[in-house]
């Protein structure tokens, strides 16, 4: 009771973003850190570094961003909650170990706290530039879940909810939060250690002599059991069989592999997506926005109602997968949408794609600030017209 | 009722710890919503820096400061960079020795010395927490037990004399500040 005393810290705190996202990491059982400290997710990992022997983890600087991917993979693979956090530059080497993340089917999270791109680009600037990336960033086929806050409260409750995930669907989670969100203090309250849903992997339900460590149950997700637990393990980035073993060179492996590790996440999807309707019900125009950006576009569909405009805001929480069905819904109630973005045109692409015939404006922001809900105004009533 | 509050100057005067100390007075020591945010150079000292207080009774949607109520402008690059953005109702506070070129404004304009102040405590480092105190009298915005909570709890362990001295003596002007007005 003491360590889970000294692992959930109970109460109302005002803190910042980063702070209350290793906060949320240590709530939801993360025992494990590495990472290598980059401008603006420094403030995670040194909150991992003092706290982690707080409650018995373990925290490791590790020489770059591949390392400490691959150790967060190991020591995820020994049956310890384990994750790291970087942002843009940091996140282009994690790429390539996160494809073995996916391939082994490892529970991990990875935090992004995204910062202005391409390259070193702005480091203590904000962006939300990083959002293909995490979709796209490994190469071959995967479904990454993605997941992004827009208060130091939600990053809390957002990264115990990405460690439940990636243990539910033995997969990867990326929180994806803005340099704005990271940074940022305000107030949070942090429940009850009794009081959070705290989610672990499954477990083999075979004696070890039966086990194949990557043959799915129904849910298609393979139950998992840790080095040292007695039971025979082999993983390999390969294409392989239910047993674990290479298959490089059947079709059939690699169509069954493949197609399983992106079903587990598009046929879950409905259980993974959260999305967040306001003031949608008689709306004639929707601002789609994420992350920072979504404040922004709160406070402009206040005004905007005030103004006599009907306007609503659709804000997807899980950005990965994307929540089609939710806004080809909002698109069909409504004349217009506009979209919102610390970026130069990316989650806009399929807001289109799921829009289909209904208008979509899009309102990028490149730099220091996030849209002011004036210039978010003006774009409604261009949308209107 | 929504509060704006704009603290600029530099890297390393504490422009940052300012903004945090008078959130965390108005959310934590007071009852009221706060959120602090802060923009910054890569450079550790010297480089532009401000930080952002929004206060109000209700749920703050949009983090930022767009027109300030208050402006404590901690250089002369600040202070030219953020002085028309002031409401005209609002307040700037100034450090006249940083900030030596000044505009007619139709703000109400303190000018608090802080940084001299703080020098004659002997650390020039506390001049944030002097301009603190002139804030808390010359505005009456956050109370002044909870602005005094909030800097002790935000300072090094052993500096917490120093801190009071410089809130009480920046406190102190802007109440005198106040009667010549």
């Amino acid at each position: 009771m003491a360590e889970k005393s000294r692992a959930v810290l109970t109460g109302k705190h005002f803190m910042q973003g980063d702070i209350a996202c290793a906060e949320g990491a240590i709530a939801a059982g993360c025992r494990f850190f590495a990472g290598y400290p980059i401008t603006p997710a420094t403030e995670v990992a040194e909150r991992m570094a003092r706290r982690l022997p707080e409650v018995k983890g373990v925290y490791v600087q590790m020489e770059d961003e591949l390392a400490s991917m691959a150790a967060v993979i190991g020591a995820s693979y020994a049956g310890v909650k384990s994750m790291t956090a970087t942002s843009g530059p940091g996140f282009s080497l994690m790429v390539e170990n996160l494809g073995l993340a996916f391939m082994t089917e490892t529970p991990c999270v990875l935090v992004n706290i995204m910062r202005g791109g391409p390259s070193t680009g702005q480091p203590t600037k904000p962006g939300q530039q990083d959002v293909m990336q995490a979709k796209w960033g490994s190469h071959g086929d995967y479904e990454i879940i993605a997941l992004a806050p827009s208060s130091v409260q939600e990053i809390f409750d957002l990264t115990i909810e990405a460690f439940n995930l990636s243990e539910t669907y033995r997969t990867p989670v990326v929180v994806l939060a803005d340099e704005i969100v990271g940074h940022m203090r305000e107030r949070v309250t942090i429940p009850e250690a009794d009081e959070i849903t705290v989610i672990d992997r499954k477990k083999p339900r075979v004696p070890p002599g039966e086990f194949a460590s990557f043959k799915p149950d129904e849910d298609l997700v393979p139950p998992m059991a840790c080095f040292g637990e007695g039971y025979r393990f082999h993983a390999t980035g390969l294409t392989h069989d239910e047993s674990g073993r290479p298959s490089t060179s059947s079709a059939e492996a690699q169509q069954k592999l493949v197609q399983r590790l992106c079903d587990k996440i598009r046929k879950n999807a409905d259980k993974i997506v959260k999305t967040e309707r306001t003031m949608l019900e008689d709306a004639e125009v929707a601002v789609v926005a994420y992350g920072i950006t979504s404040r922004s576009a709160l406070s402009a569909v206040q005004k905007a109602r005030e103004a006599g405009i009907k306007a609503g805001l659709f804000r997807p929480i899980t950005l990965w997968p994307f929540p089609d069905q939710q806004v080809s819904q909002v698109a069909k109630k409504v004349d217009a949408i506009v979209v919102l973005e610390m970026n130069y045109g990316q989650l806009v692409r399929e807001v289109e794609r799921a829009a289909k015939e209904t208008p979509v404006i899009f309102l990028s922001k490149l730099g220091e600030e996030p849209h002011k809900p004036a210039e978010i105004l003006q774009a409604m009533r261009r949308a209107l017209q | 009722m929504r509060l704006e509050i704009r603290v600029a100057g530099f890297g390393g005067q504490g422009i940052i710890r300012t903004g945090l100390m008078l959130a965390i007075a108005a959310c934590i020591h007071g009852d009221k919503n706060a959120v602090q945010t802060q923009s910054y150079g890569p450079e550790s000292r010297g480089g532009a820096c401000k930080s952002e207080v929004v206060i109000s009774d209700e749920k703050i949607d949009f983090p930022k400061v767009v027109d300030p109520d208050v402006l404590i402008a901690m250089s002369q690059e600040a202070y030219d960079m953020y002085v028309d953005t002031v409401k005209k109702s609002g307040t700037i506070l100034l450090d006249p020795d940083l900030v030596q070129k000044q505009k007619a404004s139709s703000s109400r304009v303190f000018k608090v010395p802080a940084t001299r102040m703080a020098e004659q405590l002997g650390k020039t480092i506390v001049a944030n927490v002097v301009m603190l105190g002139a804030f808390t009298s010359l505005t009456n915005l956050v109370s002044v037990e909870a602005l005094k909570k909030s800097v002790l709890d935000n300072v090094p362990k052993g500096t917490e004399k120093l801190n009071l001295a410089a809130f009480e003596k920046g406190y102190a002007y802007g109440k005198r500040l106040l009667k010549e007005k």
